[in-house]
C-alpha cells in the first residue's frame, strides 16, 4: 500500500475541471487563430481555417462567447487555491531558481504555485476585457451604437489584451511541457505522490493528512476486507 | 461602360497590404479633386439624385422632421447628403449654410490604414479612395478609422459603402454624378492642380466681396483632400453642420494600426521561442528518486504509527 510508487494515484483535477479546462483551452486557441488575421494581416491566411475571412469575423465573436462563459465555471472552481499568499511572493522573488531548476532552494507551495496563480488572475483580468471590447466592436450587433471614441478605444484594447493573453497563454503551455506530469494531471486528472511532494510539498501534505483521516475512518467502519488498498 | 471592371493596375495604397500593389499604369495619371463651392450652393440636392441615380441606389422613403435635411444622415444607400444650418453670425445677419457631405477621399485614408482585409480598400493613383466590397468582411473598422464619420455598415450584406468618387465614370474620362447634375456650377471636378487653382479664386473672389474669412478647407492633418470646399468662413468649418477643424487619423488608430502589431506579431514569436531555447538549456522540471524515497519514508512512518495500538 505504499503511496511512493510513480503511477499516478493522487487526483489533482476532477473529471468536472479537466472538461472545463480543455472546453477553455480549445475555443481560446480558435481565437487566437480566428482573432489573429485581425490583429495584423501577416497572419491573413488563419481565415481559411474558418471558412473565409467574412466566416471568421462572424465566427470570431460567438466563440469568444462560449469561452467567457466557460472560463466563469472555471474561474470560480478554481477561485480558493487561487487566491495570493505570502509565500508565493517569496516564490516569485525566486523566479531565477524556478527557471533554472534549482527547485530544492524554493519556498513551499500549496495546491498552485504563484506563476499558476497568475496565470489564473491575468486570464481572469484579461478576459473581461476582452469581453468587453469585443461586444464595444461587435458588428452587426453592438458597435453601430457605440460612440466612435469608445470605438476606437476599444479597438486598441482588445488588440493590446488579446497580445497579453496570448503571451500568458504561450508561458501557460510551455510549463505544461517544462514541467513533467502536469500535462498528464490536466489530461488523466492525477498525479503522483512524489510529484506532488516535489513541486506543491504544502498541497502533498494536506493530501497525506486527509488521506491518513480518511484511513482512520474506514478502518473504525469497515471490515478488514474492503479497506481501502490506497488512499 | 458601368460597372465594368475598374483599373486595378494603378493601386498606390492597397489596405492589410506589405507588399507593392500592381501600379505599373500609374504612369502620367494625374490626380484628381472634386471642388465644392459651398457659396454658390442653392440646396437642390440634385446631386443628391444623380448620386442615387448613377450608382442604383435607392434608399428607403424616411420621415420628414420639419428640416430641409433629407435623409437627415449617410446611409449604405445614401452616400451624399446635403446638410443645411442657419447660422447667425457676429452681427445678427443670418446665413443659410449648405454643405454636401459625403466621403472627403483623403491623401491619408484612416480607412484605409484600419482595414484589416487585404485590399478591401484601395486608394488609385489619380487619388480616389474606393471600397473594393468584395473584399470587405463587415468588421466595421474603416468606421472607426475614419476621421469624417463617412463610412456607413448596410443591414442587407453587413459591408461597407460610401461614396466612390464615381471612380467608375472618372475611369472612363467622365466627372462625378454629382458634378454633371450640380445647376449652379457649385461642384466642379478636374485635376488637382487645377482645382486648388480655381478654388483660391473663388476664394479671393468672396474676400472683394466681403466674406473676410473666406478660403479653401483641404485640411493638412490628413495630407489633403481629394474632396475640397470653398468656405465662406473657413476660420470657422465646424459651423457648416460639423466640418472638423483639424481632421486628422485618431491617435488611438494610429497606436491600434501603427508599428505595435508588427512588433507585438514578432513579440508572440520570440516568446515561443524563448520557450523552447529554454527547454534546451535549462531542460525539464522533474521530480527526482529523492521524492520517491522520501514519500516512503512518510509512508512508513504512518503505517508504523497506525498500527500501534
Amino acid at each position: 500500500m505504499s503511496l511512493a510508487k510513480s503511477d499516478p494515484s493522487l487526483q489533482r483535477y476532477s473529471v468536472w475541471n479537466r472538461l472545463n479546462h480543455w472546453l477553455v483551452a480549445i475555443s481560446f486557441v480558435l481565437l487566437v487563430l480566428s482573432g489573429l488575421p485581425f490583429f495584423h494581416p501577416f497572419f491573413w491566411s488563419l481565415t481559411a481555417l474558418f471558412g473565409g475571412p467574412t466566416m471568421t469575423r462572424i465566427l470570431h465573436p460567438w466563440i469568444g462567447l462560449f469561452m467567457t462563459l466557460m472560463f466563469l465555471f472555471m474561474a470560480i472552481a478554481f477561485f480558493r487555491e487561487s487566491l495570493i499568499r505570502r509565500r508565493d511572493i517569496q516564490w516569485l522573488r525566486q523566479i531565477r531558481d524556478v527557471l533554472a531548476n534549482r527547485d530544492d532552494k524554493l519556498p513551499p507551495v500549496g495546491k498552485n504555485n504563484a506563476g499558476q496563480k497568475l496565470v489564473y488572475w491575468i486570464m481572469l483580468g484579461c478576459i473581461a476585457l476582452l469581453l468587453i471590447s469585443g461586444l464595444l466592436i461587435w458588428q452587426p450587433y453592438f458597435a453601430g451604437a457605440v460612440p466612435i471614441t469608445l470605438r476606437r478605444l476599444a479597438s486598441l484594447g482588445h488588440a493590446g489584451v488579446a497580445f497579453l493573453a496570448i503571451l500568458t497563454l504561450i508561458i501557460h503551455v510551455y510549463s505544461g511541457i517544462w514541467v513533467k506530469g502536469s500535462f498528464q494531471a490536466m489530461v488523466r486528472g492525477r498525479v503522483s505522490w512524489a510529484w506532488a511532494r516535489h513541486h506543491h510539498d504544502l498541497w502533498y501534505e494536506e493530501e497525506r493528512e486527509k488521506a491518513r483521516k480518511h484511513r482512520a475512518i474506514s478502518s473504525r467502519h469497515d471490515t478488514p476486507t474492503n479497506r481501502q488498498e490506497s488512499p | 461602360m458601368r460597372g465594368d471592371q475598374i483599373n486595378l493596375q494603378n493601386v498606390i495604397a492597397r489596405s492589410a497590404t506589405q507588399v507593392e500593389s500592381p501600379r505599373q499604369r500609374d504612369g502620367g495619371v494625374e490626380k484628381v479633386t472634386k471642388l465644392i463651392d459651398v457659396s454658390r450652393c442653392i440646396g437642390c440636392k440634385a446631386c443628391q439624385v444623380a448620386c442615387a441615380e448613377w450608382n442604383d441606389l435607392r434608399d428607403e422613403v424616411g420621415e420628414c422632421v420639419g428640416e430641409y435635411d433629407n435623409p437627415l444622415d449617410l446611409t449604405p444607400d445614401t452616400w451624399q447628403v446635403m446638410r443645411f444650418n442657419e447660422y447667425e453670425d457676429e452681427q445678427g445677419n443670418l446665413e443659410w449654410l449648405i454643405r454636401k457631405d459625403n466621403c472627403m477621399h483623403c491623401a491619408e485614408p484612416g480607412c484605409l490604414e484600419a482595414c484589416p482585409a487585404p485590399g478591401a480598400i484601395v486608394q488609385y493613383a489619380n487619388g480616389i479612395v474606393d471600397f473594393n466590397s468584395e473584399h470587405c468582411i463587415g468588421c466595421g473598422y474603416c468606421v472607426s478609422g475614419c476621421p469624417f464619420d463617412v463610412p456607413r455598415i448596410s443591414k442587407q450584406d453587413h459591408k461597407a459603402y460610401k461614396c466612390t468618387l464615381c471612380s467608375d465614370r472618372v475611369y472612363h474620362g467622365l466627372e462625378p454624378a454629382c458634378v454633371k447634375s450640380c445647376p449652379t456650377g457649385s461642384i466642379m471636378f478636374g485635376t488637382r492642380e487645377e482645382m486648388l487653382h480655381l478654388a483660391e479664386e473663388r476664394s479671393d473672389f468672396l474676400h472683394r466681396r466681403g466674406f473676410e474669412n473666406a478660403g479653401v478647407y483641404n485640411p493638412e492633418g490628413v495630407d489633403g483632400t481629394h474632396v475640397i470646399y470653398v468656405l465662406q468662413h473657413a476660420d470657422k468649418p465646424e459651423i457648416y453642420s460639423g466640418l472638423p477643424a483639424d481632421p486628422r487619423i485618431s491617435p488611438l488608430v494610429d497606436a491600434w494600426k501603427g508599428v505595435t502589431k508588427p512588433l507585438a506579431s514578432v513579440a508572440i514569436g520570440l516568446a515561443a521561442l524563448t520557450g523552447f531555447f529554454h527547454y534546451v538549456t535549462a531542460g525539464p522540471k522533474e521530480h527526482g528518486e529523492e521524492d520517491e524515497a522520501a514519500v516512503r519514508e512518510d509512508d512508513a512512518r504512518e503505517r508504523e504509527r497506525e498500527e500501534r495500538p
